[in-house]
């Protein structure tokens, strides 16, 4: 690492060890100054790795997406770059598929979040009782989070499927005719969402298990003595208790939603995976990223969407914002 | 996505029963323990048995699709039972849909990383927890905001980056950009604010030992077990992680979800050999977390924003 070479006197001094007494006074006098120089420099080595490889690998990257996106490149000569300004954006901006993935991001994201962290809050709420097996209990909600996106889509498109899939049979038993699950837009949709809310959680609900344990029982105490019911209690206690990493979760799913791409991309089976359906009716975001860089050869329009991923996101936490103020003007 | 658990700033103490017991009082201890934390009842065991099922069986299902065949797969009702092939489709899928090369290089990029994650990130919350220097809040501000950034927006310069230094469909490409976690670094701070008594650094620099030194044989003993977490919970992440590998990677040389998208990307599909991929390459996790789940839980929610 770089900085670590201007540190490595303080880093690769031998064992010091208490310096002799009556040692002359230029070695005391340096090793001082070394002694200085660790305290002084040791921090900030320890941290450099962190940093340079976040600046490498990340941020510059980020930062270089926007220059790219003014640009014209192909994925097969990558080094040829042709100068274009804002015609990929204009582009973008008239492009219909590109209108359809990002409505297709925000509801696909709105469907797969809610029921997600609802559930998450139901579920905290009952591993937070006291019981037997709560061990048990909590490893086996953490099972979808340990199944990586391609296992877990590849099963759900199984369960899903419109011939032989358990979901369609389990409904033809509730005499429910079969559900295109891939074909149709809004069964697909719910498809795909419900992979991401099987994966999700569990890991949600111990985030809010932890928040709502560390939550002091008078609180609750006081609640009961006011003859507060349970449900009153879980509403007036609980939840403000845990806002902070309600907040938190909200934020995270909400950038995960925006970054979708695993759960189509397989659910679509290959063939139409990358374009999300036949019809392009589950293509997020992500995936028209993709599409335009490494299947159309467009590296400059793919940075083009990638920055419109952004600013969705950026957008999303403005709005998110909008509305809190909004609702503690009006309450 | 690295982004996953952000640990507290937890200012509240530890509600550990042995916590000085006597300062609070018995009123205080009962009152504890009556407010919070009912008994569950029937109702609260049957949601909670449905919940487990329903996180288990899909993964019950993968096994049990993995061990029959093509038509019992493909008829209605589907199979509830496992079948006799669970071994010949697990075979199989080592060997004809590149799993075996994908589970090794999956098994080298997981723990390369879970170890540089864990080696940084306990050195970096060293030095932000227990280390004064210019710039520490600043700069810890700095890395909970890089937990915010979308690795996903910068795939286009990181493609063309790797192509140039010659890395394309080889794995340092995946390795190098997540050899470093926010996260991790956060969790390692909380952790160490807490677990290690400043005494100890002091003790440490009054025998005249460096900083390095101070870290090697103070550091690490009292950092172990978080340590153990963070490897576990990385390894996890990197083992899972889908967007980069699979825009960088080709089938040549896979990690474990690329080639498990290749395997049901053909146009005949062989269900049980697809459920064998998806169960052999989930396996090793799944046989982490039966091990290991109790500090896995206990990890993550030790990492969680709390208030």
């Amino acid at each position: 690492m770089a900085t670590s070479t201007t540190k490595a006197p303080a880093g690769e001094e031998p064992p010091a060890g208490p310096s002799p007494a009556g040692g002359p006074g230029t070695a005391r006098r340096r090793s001082a100054l070394l002694h200085r120089l660790d305290v002084k420099g040791a921090p900030f080595a320890f941290v450099a790795p962190f940093f340079i490889v976040f600046a490498a690998f990340s941020f510059y990257p980020l930062v270089y997406t926007s220059w790219i996106s003014l640009h014209d490149v192909e994925l097969a000569t990558l080094d040829v770059m042709e100068w274009v300004a804002f015609d990929n954006y204009v582009e973008l901006w008239g492009d219909s598929r590109f209108w359809n993935a990002l409505v297709n991001t925000i509801t696909i994201g709105v469907i797969s979040t809610v029921p997600q962290l609802l559930m998450a809050l139901g579920l905290a709420h009952l591993l937070n009782y006291r019981m037997r097996a709560s061990l048990f209990f909590r490893v086996a909600s953490l099972v979808p989070y340990a199944t990586s996106v391609a296992a877990a889509a590849l099963v759900f498109t199984m369960i899903f499927e419109r011939d032989f899939g358990m979901i369609n049979w389990a409904l033809g038993g509730l005499g429910i005719d079969p559900v295109n699950w891939e074909a149709d837009k809004w069964p697909a949709q719910l498809a795909i969402s419900t992979i991401v809310i099987w994966r999700w959680t569990g890991y949600n609900a111990l985030l809010y298990l932890a928040a709502m344990q560390a939550i002091p029982a008078d609180r609750y105490e006081a609640a009961s003595l006011d003859g507060a019911s349970r449900w009153k209690q879980f509403t007036h206690v609980t939840v403000p208790g845990i806002r902070s990493t309600i907040v938190f979760t909200i934020v995270l799913s909400t950038i995960g939603a925006t970054q979708l791409f695993g759960e189509p991309l397989i659910f679509g089976q290959g063939p139409n995976g990358i374009t999300g359906g036949a019809d392009n009716q589950y293509q997020t975001l992500g995936l028209l990223l993709y599409e335009e860089g490494w299947k159309n050869y467009q590296m400059g329009r793919s940075a083009t969407v990638a920055w419109a991923m952004f600013m969705l996101l950026v957008l999303a936490f403005v709005a998110q914002r909008l509305i809190k103020r909004l609702r503690s003007r009006t309450s | 996505m690295t982004i996953h658990s952000l640990p507290a700033r937890t200012d509240a103490p530890a509600r550990t029963p042995d916590e000085k017991p006597a300062r609070r009082g018995g009123r205080r201890l009962l009152r504890e323990r009556a407010g919070r934390q009912h008994h569950a009842g029937p109702l609260a065991y049957v949601l909670l048995v449905i919940m487990a099922v329903l996180s288990i069986f899909p993964l019950y299902w993968t096994m049990v699709a993995a061990s029959t065949d093509n038509t019992r797969v493909s008829q209605t009702p589907p199979p509830f039972l496992p079948g006799p092939n669970l071994f010949s489709n697990l075979a199989r899928a080592w060997d004809e849909a590149a799993m075996g090369k994908a589970m090794i290089n999956s098994l080298i990029v997981a723990g390369v990383i879970a170890l540089s994650t864990v080696m940084f990130a306990t050195l970096a919350g060293f030095a932000f927890a227990k280390l004064r220097f210019k710039g520490r809040n600043v700069l810890l501000m700095l890395v909970i905001g890089t937990m915010m950034v979308p690795p996903q927006l910068g795939v286009v310069p990181l493609f063309m980056m790797m192509s140039e230094l010659g890395w394309s469909q080889q794995l340092p490409a995946v390795i190098f950009p997540t050899l470093v976690s926010a996260v991790g670094v956060f969790f390692m701070r909380q952790y160490l604010s807490e677990a290690l008594p400043d005494e100890l650094v002091e003790a440490g620099r009054v025998d005249g030992a460096h900083s390095l030194r101070i870290f090697w044989s103070i550091v690490l003993p009292v950092a172990r077990p978080a340590m153990a977490v963070l490897f576990m919970i990385t390894f996890v992440h990197a083992w899972n992680d889908f967007f980069w590998p699979f825009v960088v990677l080709d089938m040549t040389n896979p990690t474990v979800p690329v080639a498990l998208t290749q395997l049901s990307a053909g146009y005949v599909r062989d269900q049980s050999l697809i459920m064998a991929g998806a169960l052999l390459g989930t396996l090793p996790l799944l046989a982490m977390f039966i091990v290991f789940g109790r500090q896995i839980v206990s990890g993550i929610m030790a990492g969680a924003v709390k208030g």
